[in-house]
């Protein structure tokens, strides 16, 4: 384990000390019905695949499927094909990954956000409600209302992970602090509704929210731009948004999918693929909170210090942030 | 606006002797054929209408007339032949294209938008700028001027909708010629006019006619063609079969001609055996959404071997009174026997129990109510039912019981092509109105609800369907009767209630009644008259 | 004018037509793919080599055709009744869920056999009651059913997200799906029931349901064409005032119309949750509903036309499917775009082509019979 949290961390070094890629390296990406372009979780995936195929100049195969039953037939088409490794993208495809990685037992699976064991199957999880916890840290410091809103995309488990997470870290901070909560739908059109984002964002601000974290796919630039109109703070999420709307963006919470693609891609064809399950936190740098030039004048030095002690607490294991997935609430 | 052309000299070709040779053509066609699929609507007709003549074109339902009129006005083109028009050959492809060459059309069913004024209406597709209240302006100008000259008067600024019918044809007239119409085709005009309104459009027609508008008038009505036209073609099965100068002819000669044999007008009408009341209504009020009712307080009854004619125009409430009869419209208040019997609470809106009690409705409107015209003629053939023991076995409808009992229907009623198979919509009106009364008699019904028997009927099946009446009633069957053909109720009726704003208006022995009489009756101006007599 | 269309003899009307359309409709894509740079002839043949040129392909074509029967018999009884239900994707939806439930309930306790035709039952009832609301809401009160049922499938949509995620989510898990049913309650697949005869072919998610959806054809064929309901039905549709006059209740018909086409619909439900999943999920309609509109429409609202409408969408979808997969520049994007273009030209422009068809058959029937004027 402890070889793979330095994977992990210390991906981007690895990358540096490239060694010949396999003859053998077919590694292939199934993309979920978001697609590709989602801006969003499916486009962090694609992005790493990108990255690692501008290094090794090993071409990937990719398929964005349409329906639910496309999953596992696009997964087994690869696997058909005698692709490895395989990854899947989302908590969506862990069953027909499971069920195509019993049938291939020798190709190599990585299922991006879903659980699935297998001796062949890797299986990438993200605690995001760690890095959700830190940003509610500095939602709540940063707010002058007491109050500090939450947008979530669909309403799904993973979603409201994000939010109590969110809940967990603002209440954290300050014991006072209220939290509104808002889902733009239940379904899949939500991860792509800006104009409702905005609403729910005026809504919010309206109730006197003045820091608003979205957690919503391409519904968050809408969050973001209402945010700013109404001159409050927005918090992105998944990769680094900071640079969207610099002086009104707190931070973003970042979700490193990017990295765990192109590791997978990058260790399938190296021979230091492993299966079995890894949950990336803090800890192993798999979320985490975005400080950059965009940002910098809105994180006080006070707020820096605060979350740096959460996260350091976090990973030492003296903060427990609870995780609604585990048994569907956030309590 | 051309005037009445003299004769240019230019010696027409050697014509049948009918033809007159006086004036030049204004409309010449020459060879056109139409086919729809296997059907020949139109067979090498050849045709003349000449500048500044009143020209009629009769024939039955399905001869071809409207088709031919279609290819004129541009619905259609013709697979074969050409137009002229003023001697020259055009193409007419599109509407527009007849407007252009100075051809108007009064369509049966008037193209109005109720809502709009008479002035929007006319101008609507023609309007000769883009600022609609300017062209609106030069609009009115130029119809006034136009309804100086014809004398056709109706006020500008009315919402269409609310005039009458006759005004509102008159607004048709207006459009045409607005956009120059010196050809003005009208299309069964006379259909929805009471005998008055009828006069008047003829009085117009004439006046149009004599400042140089030739006139073509398409109607099945043989005294219509003899009363203003001055030259008659006849089609028959899509071919022309004769042209004449109406001064020449006969309203026989024309009937025979139309229909390809002998007609017998006269009915021999014996006294029917009237018996006891079968159907009777007591205080009937059906209210509507405004003041006035739609049926104000109706008390009637019909005997049993009797029929009871309705005459009225359009909209009086006969339809209505049909209607609430069959079941169809529930009714406010009064009562309804059947062979004594009070059958109201029946009455509720329930057309199946109607039936129930042995009333069977021919309706008025047999494309709207009497058949699904999607339908093949078997399955219109049971219409109303459906349900019924016979056409059923276990879940399923009992196909070849049906088939064989439209078969026997067809046979019985001489309904053509005898085909159970054949789509209702491409029977011709008469045999689909056939099949309906058919369908109705068959049950044997005690009371026989019947609204315009012969609407759209050509001549041979009118014949028939009266015939058939006649014979219900000689069975003891009640027959109540609405139409607006009055030639019809008067020689069908044994009695004639005339309905006006929903309230019979007067009574009359068949008989006794005639055309103007009933005229006055239905326009309700009877009682002043004869009021102004007693006090002359 | 409408009656032009009868001018025509039967096989073109539906025959000739509707191949036409899906011609153009793929010279059209044809086009398009060539201005991206691929071979469209190329294409062709790997959708059609995808859809039915091995067995994998072709369980997956029977499978997407077996939804598309099932949605475009609801659409067309429906259309019959002269109503037009969009909401087959909300009634699919709902229908799933009447299967799930009763699976989730009782597939441990009810005897197998009985565990198909219960099934079945559920979800045409679900189906069925979720098109039952927007047809009273017709049939009494006059609301529009192409607003209600639309509307009711951003209901059903909103209801199912609601009962997966706080409801019937398996604990513990983070996709919104419900447990496993027993093995005993799924229904074999195609590759399974080939299996037991000795055959081998590949996995797909083909399964009996499609003998299902056969039965709904011929059942609703003779539903609407040989019984009196079918009758009234029919009435209603074409003439409503001749309806009334022949003493049918248009309102209470129009119910009926509405629960067959909700109950065809939610069969839907019986080969995607009974048959291919095996558990409650969200979005397992994935379109079908509105898909079947166009199959519908191309097949003339008549079974046999919706059986080969059917299998023409199963064979874009999987080949379809099979062409992004094959062809990178082919994205998903772009085979939605030729799927749209034939369900344009053969459903919003199925009658562009008539005039010229009629136009060039009167002119070939009437050379035809001057040349046959001319020798005899």
């Amino acid at each position: 384990m402890s070889f793979l949290k330095q994977t992990m961390i210390v991906g981007a070094a690895l990358m540096l000390s490239v060694s010949a890629q396999a003859a053998d390296d077919k590694p292939a990406v199934v993309f979920d019905m978001g697609g590709k372009f989602d801006k969003s979780f499916n486009q962090g995936v694609f992005e790493g695949a990108e990255r690692f195929k501008k290094e090794t100049g090993v071409a990937y195969r990719e398929f964005e499927v349409t329906n639910e039953t496309q999953r596992e037939q696009a997964i087994r088409k690869m696997a058909q094909r005698g692709r490895s490794p395989i990854v899947g993208v989302g908590f969506a495809q862990a069953s027909a990954i499971e069920a195509v990685a019993k049938e291939f037992p020798d190709l190599k699976f990585t299922i991006i956000d879903g659980f699935v064991e297998l001796p062949n199957v890797q299986a990438v999880l993200f605690k995001e409600e760690e890095g959700s916890f830190l940003v509610g840290i500095l939602a709540a410091m940063a707010s002058k209302t007491g109050k500090v809103g939450y947008i979530g995309g669909m309403d799904i488990p993973l979603i409201r992970a994000f939010g109590c997470g969110y809940e967990q870290g603002a209440k954290y901070a300050n014991p006072s602090v209220e939290v509104i909560q808002n889902m733009t739908g239940t379904t899949p059109a939500a991860w792509n509704d800006p104009g409702r984002g905005s609403e729910l964002t005026k809504g919010q601000v309206d109730r006197g929210a003045d820091v608003i974290y979205a957690a919503a796919g391409g519904t968050g630039v809408g969050v973001y731009q209402a945010a700013k109109d109404a001159g409050k703070l927005a918090i992105g999420v998944d990769s680094n948004q900071n640079h969207l709307h610099p002086g009104t963006m707190l931070t973003s919470m970042v979700k490193r999918v990017d990295v765990a693609a192109y590791n997978s891609f990058k260790t399938g064809g190296d021979g230091t693929w492993k299966s079995g399950v890894q949950s990336l936190g803090l800890k192993e740098g798999g979320v985490d909170w975005a400080l950059d030039d965009n940002n910098r004048s809105l994180i006080t030095a006070a707020m820096e210090k605060r979350v740096s002690q959460a996260k350091a607490d976090i990973i030492a294991g003296k903060i427990k942030v609870h995780d609604y997935r585990s048994n569907n609430s956030c309590k | 606006m051309t005037g009445t052309m003299e004769n240019d000299g230019k010696k027409r070709g050697p014509g049948d002797e009918n033809s007159p040779a006086a004036s030049p053509s204004a409309i010449k066609l020459t060879d056109i054929s139409k086919s729809f699929g296997p059907v020949r609507a139109n067979d090498s007709v050849n045709m003349e209408i000449h500048a500044g003549t009143i020209h009629g074109i009769i024939g039955e339902n399905g001869a071809g007339k409207s088709t031919l009129m279609s290819i004129l006005y541009g619905f259609y083109e013709a697979d074969r032949g050409t137009i002229e028009v003023d001697g020259k050959t055009v193409k007419i492809t599109s509407s527009q294209a007849a407007i252009s060459v100075g051809i108007g059309m009064v369509h049966q069913h008037f193209m109005l938008i109720d809502t709009f004024t008479v002035l929007e209406n006319i101008i609507l597709g023609a309007e000769t700028s883009a600022l609609l209240v300017a062209g609106l302006e030069e609009a009115r100008v130029k119809l006034q001027a136009l309804e100086d000259e014809y004398g056709l008067n109706v006020d500008l600024n009315v919402l269409t909708g609310d005039l009458p019918v006759g005004e509102q044809q008159r607004v048709e007239i207006l459009k045409a010629l607005y956009r120059d119409a010196r050809i003005l085709i009208l299309d069964e005009p006379t259909g929805v006019l009471t005998p008055q309104e009828t006069a008047q459009l003829f009085k117009i027609l004439k006046a149009l006619n004599r400042e140089g508008v030739t006139i073509v008038l398409i109607t099945h009505k043989l005294k219509e063609i003899m009363t203003i036209t001055d030259n008659v073609s006849v089609m028959r099965a899509g071919q022309m079969v004769a042209h004449r100068k109406t001064a020449n002819t006969s309203a026989e000669e024309l009937a025979e001609l139309m229909v390809g044999r002998k007609i017998i007008n006269e009915i021999e009408k014996s006294t029917g055996q009237r018996g006891q009341p079968a159907l009777k209504v007591e205080g009937l009020t059906v209210k509507s959404a405004g003041a006035v009712p739609l049926i104000d307080d109706l008390s009637f009854e019909v005997c049993a071997g009797e029929i009871v004619g309705i005459a009225g125009v359009s909209g009086n409430g006969q339809s209505e009174l049909l209607e609430v009869l069959s079941g169809i419209r529930p009714f406010d208040t009064g009562k309804i026997f059947l062979n004594g019997r009070d059958v109201s609470p029946q009455h509720l809106c329930d057309p199946k129990e109607v039936r129930g009690l042995k009333i069977a409705h021919v309706p008025e409107d047999r494309h709207r109510l009497g058949m699904v015209t999607n339908f093949s003629a078997q399955e219109s053939s049971i219409l109303g039912y459906q349900d019924a023991a016979v056409y059923n076995s276990g879940p399923f409808l009992d196909l070849p019981t049906i088939n064989r009992e439209c078969r026997r229907l067809m046979e019985g009623f001489d309904v053509r092509p005898r085909l159970p198979e054949i789509r209702s919509a491409n029977m011709s009106g008469g045999n689909q109105q056939k099949l309906i009364l058919a369908r109705e008699i068959d049950k044997g019904p005690e009371v026989l609800l019947v609204g315009q028997p012969t609407r759209g009927v050509d001549i041979g099946a009118i014949e028939f369907i009266h015939g058939q009446l006649i014979e219900l009633r000689k069975q003891g069957c009640a027959v109540l009767m609405v139409s607006v053909e009055l030639d019809e109720v008067m020689k069908l009726s044994d009695r004639i209630l005339v309905m006006f704003d929903g309230r019979i208006v007067a009574e009359v022995a068949g008989n006794k009644a005639d055309e103007k009489m009933l005229g006055l009756m239905m326009a309700n101006a009877h009682s002043q008259l004869a009021q102004a007599e007693t006090n002359a | 004018m409408s009656q032009n269309s009868s001018t025509l003899p039967r096989w073109i009307d539906i025959g000739l037509i509707p191949i036409l359309n899906v011609a153009m409709a793929l010279l059209v894509s044809g086009l398009i793919i060539l201005l991206i740079g691929e071979s469209p002839l190329e294409a062709v043949q790997i959708m059609i080599q995808g859809a039915l040129g091995y067995d994998e392909g072709i369980g997956y074509t029977l499978y997407y055709t077996t939804n598309f029967v099932f949605t475009g018999l609801a659409v067309a009884v429906a259309f019959h009744a002269g109503l037009f239900n969009i909401g087959g994707e909300g009634q699919a939806y709902i229908g799933g869920l009447g299967v799930g439930l009763f699976l989730l309930l009782a597939d441990d306790s009810l005897s197998p056999i009985l565990l198909l035709p219960v099934g079945i039952i559920a979800a045409g009832l679900f189906g069925a009651a979720w098109a039952a609301i927007p047809a009273y809401l017709q049939a009494y009160r006059g609301s529009h059913i192409v607003i209600t049922t639309i509307m009711f499938n951003f209901i059903a949509s909103a209801l199912m997200v609601y009962l997966m995620v706080n409801v019937l989510i398996k604990p513990g898990q983070m996709s919104p799906e419900s447990r496993v049913f027993l093995d005993t309650a799924h229904l074999p697949f195609a590759h399974e029931i080939f299996a037991w005869m000795g055959i081998k072919i590949a996995r797909s998610p083909l399964n009996i349901s499609i003998i299902w959806a056969a039965i709904c054809c011929i059942g609703l064929w003779l539903f609407v064409w040989r019984t009196r309901w079918g009758y009234a039905i029919r009435s209603v549709g074409f003439n409503e005032k001749a309806a009334v006059y022949a003493g049918i209740t248009p309102a209470k018909t129009i119910m009926l119309a509405m629960f067959i086409s909700g109950a065809l619909a939610g069969f839907v439900g019986v080969n995607e949750i009974m048959g291919v999943h095996h558990k409650l999920l969200l979005n397992y309609t994935a379109g079908y509903g509105f898909t079947g509109i166009a199959v519908s429409l191309m097949g003339r609202n008549h079974p046999f036309g919706i059986i080969l409408a059917s299998l023409l969408f199963g064979v874009l979808y999987q080949g379809g499917a099979e062409l992004a997969f094959e062809v990178p520049t082919i994205t998903r994007e772009l085979v939605v775009v030729i799927q749209g273009l034939v369900i344009l030209f053969s459903g919003a422009l199925a009658y562009m082509s008539t005039p010229w068809i009629e136009w060039a058959y009167g002119a070939l029937s009437r050379r035809q019979s001057s040349a046959g004027q001319g020798e005899g």
